[in-house]
C-alpha cells in the first residue's frame, strides 16, 4: 500500500516512515510543506496520505487545506489528518464532501501503534477514522442521543469513530449479532435510514451528529 | 495635464467652501436662535428636554464641519465635549447640568454667532472672484460694453479703444487663475476658523490628557496583575500536571528497563503505564495551550476561532463574521477571549436556548456583539465574568456595553479600536 506522509518535524516524520514501513506500507513520498504535499498527492496518487495539519511556511492549517484541495481535485482521495489538537470545525470541513476515506486523529494516537495502523488501513479502504475526542464532543452536544441507553451511546460513539461492526463487537466483548441489534435500535431512535454498508452507515451517523 | 489638475483642485475647493460658507448663515442663525430659546425655556422646565435635543443638533452640525475640515483640508479638530455620565437621559436634570457646565457648549454658540458672517464672507469670495475672472476671460465684459457703451474690466475703465479690448481677456485669465489658486486657501481658512472655536481649549485638552493617563495607569495595573496571575496559573498547571506525569512516566520506563530481562510481563505492564501517563501529559498540555492561545485562533484567526468555539458549546450559536483581514495578535487574542468569556457567561447564567455572535470592523474599531435569548439581568459587577471581559478590552482601549433587562434578551456590545492587517488570503470556511 503506497502512502504519502506530510510532517514538518523531522523526528516525527522519520518515526512515521519507520512505523508505516514496518507494517508493510511503501512510502511514496515524505514532504514537509503544504505546497509539496499538494504536488506529491497529485503526482503519486497514493492509496492513503498521512498529513499533519500545521505545516510551513505559515504554520497555520496548510496541511488541512492541501488535503481538502487534493480531495477536491481527486474525489475520495484517502487522507488521514493528524494534529496536536482536534477541532470539530476541521472535522466538519473534512467530512463536508460526504465521501469516505477520511481520518482525523490526535497525534497521541500514533502511540497506540496497532490501532493507528488499523485506522490508516481503514481510511485507505474508504472508511473513516474520527478521534474519540471529536466524537465525544459531538455526542455531548447532540440532544436526541439522550434517548439512547448507555450501551447504545457507546456503540454509537464507536461507530462514529469509524469502526466496523466486528471491531465494535470485539471491543465491547459482545457478539456481532448483539452489535447489529444495538445499531438497529439506534437508527430507529434517531430516525436514520438503515444501510448494510459499514462506511455509508458511519458517514450517515457523522452527518447526523454534525448537523 | 498640470493645468487641468490645478483647475480641478481650485474649482472643487471653491465649490466646497461655497457650500459650507453659504449654508452657514441660515443654518447657524437658526441653530443659534433655537439654542438661545431652548436654554431660556429652562426657566419653565421645558428647556430640560429641549436644550439637550437642540444641543445634539448643534453638535451634529459642528461634527459635519469637523469632518469637512479633516477630509478636505487635513485639519484635525478633536471633539471637546465631556463624556456623558451614566443615566443622563434627555429630560433629566443631570443631562441639562452636564450640558450647561461644559464650556464647549458655550463655545459652540459663539461659533454659530461668529461663523455666520465668516462663512458668508469666505463662501462668497471664491465664486465672486471666479465669476469675475471668467467674465473677463470669455469676453463677456466686452459684449456688455458694446451693448451699453459704458463698461470696463479690471484696470481698464471704461473700455474705449481696440487696445483696451485686447487687454481684457489676459486680465480675466489672471483673475481666474487667482480665484482657482485662492480656493484651497479659502477652504483652509474656514477649517482653521472652525478649529479656533470647535477644538478643545488648551486647558480642556490637558484635562483630557490627564484623564487618559489615569485610565491608562488603571488599565495597565489590571493588565500586569492579570498577566502575573496567568503566569502563576500556567506554572502551577505545568508543575502539578504535565511535569509530574512525565516524571512518573520516566520512572515507569526506568523500572521497565530494569525488569525487562527478569520479568518481561511486569516490564510490559510498566511500559503500558508509561504510555498512559504520556497520553495524560499530552492531554493536559493541550488543555493548557488552549487556555494560553487556542491553536485554531492562530491558524484561522477570529473567524475560525470563534466558529470553532461556537461548535463546542452546548447550545446553538450563530456566528457571522465580516472582516477583511486580521487584527494584531494581542488584539485578536483579547477579542477571542472576550467572546469566549461572554459565551461562557451565556452558558452559565442565561438559561438561553440560542445565542449569536457577530464580528465586524467599522471606523477603525472591531465591533463585537454577543447576544442570547435568555433571562437577562446580566450586569457588570465585581466578580462577574463581565468584569473580566471589560478588563480584557480595557487593556486595548476597548469598551463593553451591557444591555440586559430582566427577562432578557441580553446583548453585549464590545468595541475594540484596532487596524486590520493584510486581507486574508485563505477562503473563509464554508461551515457554520
Amino acid at each position: 500500500m503506497r502512502v504519502v506522509i506530510a510532517e514538518d518535524l523531522a523526528l516525527l516524520r522519520d518515526g512515521l516512515i519507520r512505523l508505516l514501513s514496518s507494517y508493510g506500507f511503501t512510502v511514496a513520498a515524505a514532504v514537509d510543506t503544504g505546497e509539496a504535499l499538494h504536488a506529491a498527492l497529485l503526482e503519486h496518487r497514493p492509496d492513503v496520505a498521512v498529513v499533519d495539519v500545521r505545516l510551513p511556511p505559515t504554520f497555520t492549517d496548510e496541511g488541512l487545506r492541501a488535503a481538502i484541495a487534493a480531495r477536491a481535485a481527486v474525489p475520495g482521495l484517502p487522507v488521514l489528518v493528524l494534529s496536536q489538537h482536534v477541532e470539530q470545525l476541521y472535522a466538519r470541513e473534512l467530512l463536508s464532501d460526504r465521501r469516505g476515506g477520511v481520518g482525523y486523529l490526535l497525534k497521541d494516537r500514533v502511540a497506540t501503534v496497532g490501532e493507528f495502523v488499523d485506522a490508516v488501513r481503514r481510511v485507505a479502504g474508504g472508511g473513516t477514522a474520527m478521534d474519540p475526542e471529536v466524537v465525544s464532543q459531538l455526542l455531548a452536544r447532540s440532544t436526541p442521543t439522550a434517548a439512547l441507553t448507555p450501551r447504545e451511546r457507546e456503540v454509537l460513539g464507536l461507530m462514529a469513530e469509524g469502526r466496523s461492526n466486528a471491531a465494535i463487537a470485539s471491543r465491547l466483548f459482545v457478539t456481532d449479532k448483539a452489535v447489529g441489534k444495538h445499531i438497529n435500535n439506534i437508527f430507529a431512535k434517531l430516525g436514520l435510514p438503515q444501510s448494510e454498508d459499514d462506511n455509508r452507515r458511519v458517514l450517515a451517523v457523522l452527518a447526523y451528529l454534525n448537523a | 495635464m498640470r493645468v487641468k489638475a490645478f483647475v480641478r483642485a481650485g474649482a472643487v475647493a471653491i465649490g466646497r467652501v461655497a457650500l459650507l460658507g453659504l449654508l452657514s448663515p441660515p443654518v447657524k442663525l437658526v441653530l443659534l436662535i433655537l439654542s438661545v430659546v431652548s436654554l431660556a425655556l429652562s426657566v419653565i422646565g421645558l428647556g430640560l428636554v429641549l436644550a439637550p435635543l437642540v444641543a445634539m443638533l448643534v453638535r451634529a452640525y459642528a461634527d459635519l464641519h469637523r469632518r469637512a475640515a479633516r477630509d478636505w483640508s487635513w485639519v484635525d479638530i478633536p471633539r471637546p465635549y465631556r463624556p456623558l455620565p451614566a443615566g443622563a437621559f434627555v429630560g433629566t436634570p443631570r443631562r441639562w447640568w452636564w450640558l450647561v457646565r461644559d464650556p464647549a457648549t458655550w463655545r459652540d454658540l459663539l461659533w454659530l454667532l461668529a461663523g455666520a458672517p465668516v462663512g458668508l464672507l469666505l463662501g462668497l469670495a471664491g465664486p465672486v472672484l471666479l465669476v469675475y475672472g471668467l467674465e473677463g476671460l470669455l469676453g463677456v465684459a466686452i459684449i456688455i460694453d458694446a451693448a451699453t457703451g459704458r463698461y470696463g474690466y479690471g484696470v481698464t475703465w471704461p473700455i474705449s479703444d481696440p487696445l483696451d479690448v485686447v487687454s481684457v481677456p489676459p486680465q480675466g485669465a489672471l483673475v481666474t487663475a487667482g480665484a482657482l489658486y485662492a480656493g484651497p486657501w479659502l477652504l483652509w481658512t474656514l477649517a482653521h476658523f472652525d478649529r479656533l472655536l470647535l477644538a478643545p481649549t488648551r486647558g480642556a485638552a490637558l484635562a483630557a490628557l490627564a484623564q487618559r493617563v489615569d485610565r491608562l495607569t488603571e488599565t495597565r495595573t489590571h493588565v500586569v496583575d492579570a498577566q502575573a496571575a496567568e503566569l502563576r496559573r500556567i506554572e502551577r498547571d505545568l508543575h502539578d500536571g504535565a511535569q509530574a506525569r512525565i516524571v512518573s512516566l520516566s520512572m515507569s520506563l526506568g523500572m521497565a528497563e530494569d525488569l525487562v530481562a527478569r520479568d518481561p510481563a511486569a516490564a510490559q505492564a510498566l511500559i503500558a503505564e508509561a504510555r498512559e501517563a504520556s497520553g495524560l501529559a499530552l492531554a493536559e498540555l493541550r488543555h493548557l495551550v488552549r487556555g494560553i492561545h487556542p491553536p485554531v485562533l492562530a491558524e484561522r484567526g477570529l473567524d475560525g476561532g470563534v466558529r470553532a468555539l461556537a461548535l463546542t458549546l452546548p447550545l446553538p450559536v450563530t456566528v457571522t463574521v465580516d472582516l477583511d483581514g486580521r487584527p494584531d495578535a494581542p488584539v485578536e487574542s483579547a477579542a477571542y477571549f472576550a467572546v469566549a468569556e461572554a459565551l461562557a457567561n451565556v452558558v452559565k447564567h442565561a438559561h438561553a436556548s440560542a445565542a449569536w455572535v457577530s464580528l465586524t470592523h467599522l471606523g477603525g474599531a472591531l465591533h463585537i456583539t454577543v447576544g442570547d435569548d435568555g433571562v437577562g439581568g446580566a450586569e457588570e459587577r465585581s466578580g462577574s465574568g463581565l468584569t473580566g471581559v471589560a478588563r480584557r478590552l480595557g487593556a486595548f482601549d476597548g469598551v463593553l456595553r451591557v444591555d440586559s433587562p430582566p427577562g432578557g434578551p441580553t446583548v453585549l456590545t464590545m468595541e475594540l479600536p484596532c487596524a486590520l492587517s493584510s486581507p486574508r488570503t485563505s477562503p473563509s470556511s464554508a461551515t457554520g
